[in-house]
């Protein structure tokens, strides 16, 4: 579908500060144009290409652990910068966003425009809450994902 | 590697392997010495939490245990809360559960079969690599798994962590027209799913053989998913008792006792005093003479011999091939049941709170999950056992590592390096698709800073 945005939040809300993308993802419903997507992912890679199918704007948002981290730091990738990052041998299921990009690019399934918006993490144990860092930066994180979906449909009343 | 040395092999963090775990192999000379699966997850954040609830609500509580296998949780979860508020779910409402769970199969099996397993048997590093090479395969792995995605969301509202399913049924039942596509999608998934066992029978195996005990459902008639009685079958003539032994549910615990081990945080377990194994392979063993007729046959051309007869496969590194017969039977399963659904009158049955125990089991993809609770009479959940499949396996994952290891020292030839060891011990590990934390996601990176 032409002009289909879409706004995946990946992460697990049990997990403390890895619930930053799925939170990110609910605070933004009843508040992004008609025709944005917003759905929350668990990271499997299938289950994310199957997202962004027929998309023309993919907006991803996910939990980062960096060593050494700055929990609460954010981050703005294109899709070629989040793809080239080591795949990330902690994920879920074995694979990273950036090995989901390579797989995406492989089989010629990557969205035609693509934005990844990153949060550095602190805690991520099993019932964890949310980290104070983290949710003092939310707000502003909830803000860029919002400015990129206003962006992409901009866009699209402009062609 | 100096053969004469000792040295230590750590794997940090095994890749593709479905959540994180490391292993710690010890060499000495030509013989392994010590193999430990460390495993990082507490494995009782979700009992403890389960405890203080109201007995409706385990079904979601555990579907949020593993990203892959949710419907696992929730049916080994509903089994064991209507056991104990004494409840059975029968007819089109234990069809659609049934179909559901086919639906988990489909998508969990072909997620392991394409995108971690079969990477092993093809020399590629991963998925990615895969694609690049045997793009049309992957294309229908993705394909398959995606018909493994639409039953879940077409019964269990979305297709990650259902919400449709409680206890006594669903909250909404699907009308009769509302299946026909998924019968669509299954029959198209069919020539997949045939085309998976071929691709996969003439991989090329390494010589394997395990000889844990193997526990799986039983359920005379059909192959067993969501429902069955424990059953052990041990290697034929091992002096331990007879090939084939039952046992009811409720003795399950007695049965199979868990255990810390220091180096894991995960519990480790033993079937009455012994190493076991539970999953594809001792589900075949124990109930392929009920495979699909087209399932069947699959398994007989992939070279399993013959199911009917009682055909075992004892080689880890063909569970691929065993997966890939399993998604035909999940296919035609789903299948038969949408070629009978009549829609419910209602749902789900009630299911009134009672004081009591119940029990549940369950096939997870990967094999047996338990569930007990215990009610107050108000139905408030006081106390709530989960025995996971992958910590019932970590012991026999363990021993198959050191097996295949032994194996490689001790053929001639240059001795093997770190690289081709580690290579083999993860796919020592993979062959059982271990499902170990289920749950965190992230970039893991390393960042530099001026």
């Amino acid at each position: 579908m032409s002009g289909r945005v879409v706004v995946i939040g990946v992460g697990n809300p049990l997990r403390g500060d890895d619930g930053v993308g799925p939170a990110a993802v609910d605070a933004l419903r009843g508040r992004v144009p008609d025709g944005t997507v917003l759905a929350v992912s668990d990271g499997e890679l299938a289950r994310v290409l199957e997202l962004w199918r027929g998309a023309d704007t993919a907006v991803v948002v996910e939990a980062l652990r960096a060593r050494p981290g700055r929990p609460g730091e954010l981050h703005t990738l294109t899709a070629a910068e989040a793809a080239s990052r080591p795949a990330g041998t902690a994920s879920t299921h074995a694979f990273g966003l950036g090995e989901c990009l390579a797989l995406a690019e492989a089989l010629d399934l990557l969205p035609p425009r693509l934005v990844v918006h990153v949060m550095e993490v602190a805690d991520t144990r099993l019932g964890a809450p949310m980290s104070e860092a983290v949710r003092t930066a939310l707000p502003e994180l909830i803000g860029r994902v919002a400015a990129s979906v206003r962006r992409a449909h901009e866009r699209d009343h402009a062609r | 590697m100096n053969r004469r040395g000792t040295r230590v092999l750590r794997l940090d963090a095994l890749a593709r392997v479905e959540g994180e775990a490391a292993l710690h192999l010890s060499v000495e000379g030509d013989r392994v010495t010590g193999t430990r699966l460390r495993i990082y997850e507490p494995p009782r954040f979700f009992e403890a939490l389960l405890a203080g609830r109201g007995h409706t609500e385990p079904p979601d509580i555990t579907a949020r245990i593993c990203g892959i296998c949710p419907v696992a949780y929730q049916m080994s979860a509903c089994r064991a809360i209507e056991d104990a508020c004494g409840v059975q779910v029968d007819g089109p409402l234990a069809e659609l559960r049934r179909l559901l769970y086919c639906g988990e199969w489909i998508e969990s099996h072909t997620l392991h079969i394409y995108l971690l397993h079969a990477p092993d048997f093809l020399g590629c590093a991963d998925v990615v690599e895969l694609a690049r090479g045997r793009r049309a395969a992957v294309e229908r792995g993705l394909r398959l798994k995606q018909t493994g995605n639409a039953i879940l969301e077409q019964l269990g509202g979305r297709p990650v962590h259902p919400v449709n399913v409680r206890t006594g049924g669903f909250y909404r039942t699907p009308r009769p027209d509302e299946l026909r596509p998924l019968a669509e999608r299954l029959r198209q998934a069919r020539d997949d799913a045939l085309e998976t066992v071929r691709w996969v029978a003439a991989f090329e195996f390494p010589d394997g053989m395990c000889d844990h005990d193997l526990l799986a459902l039983r359920d005379p008639g059909r192959y067993a998913i969501d429902s069955g009685t424990p059953a052990v079958m041990t290697v034929p003539g091992d002096g331990h008792g007879p090939a084939l032994r039952r046992f009811p549910l409720p003795d399950f615990e007695r049965h199979v006792v868990e255990g810390q081990v220091p180096h894991s945080t995960a519990l480790t377990a033993t079937l009455d005093g012994r190493r076991h194994l539970t999953g594809p392979l001792a589900r075949y063993a124990v109930n392929g003479r009920w495979l699909h007729p087209v399932a069947a046959e699959a398994a007989r051309a992939a070279g399993l011999g013959d199911p009917a007869a009682g055909a075992r496969c004892d080689n880890p590194f063909r569970s691929i091939v065993v997966r890939a017969v399993e998604v035909v039977q999940a296919v035609e399963e789903g299948l038969r049941i949408i070629d009978g659904y009549e829609r419910p009158g209602r749902p789900a049955v009630e299911v009134p709170p009672r004081e009591g125990a119940g029990f549940g089991a369950t096939e997870a993809p990967r094999g047996l999950l338990y569930h007990r609770y215990a009610l107050a009479e108000d139905g408030t959940v006081t106390e709530a056992r989960i025995v996971a499949p992958t910590a019932q396996n970590q012991t026999a994952i363990e021993e198959d590592v050191r097996r295949t290891v032994q194996s490689r020292l001790d053929r001639a030839g240059p001795a093997p390096d770190d690289e081709e060891l580690t290579g083999l011990c993860e796919r020592a590990v993979r062959n059982h698709d271990p499902c170990i934390s289920c749950a965190a996601h992230f970039l893991d990176v390393t960042v530099e800073r001026t």
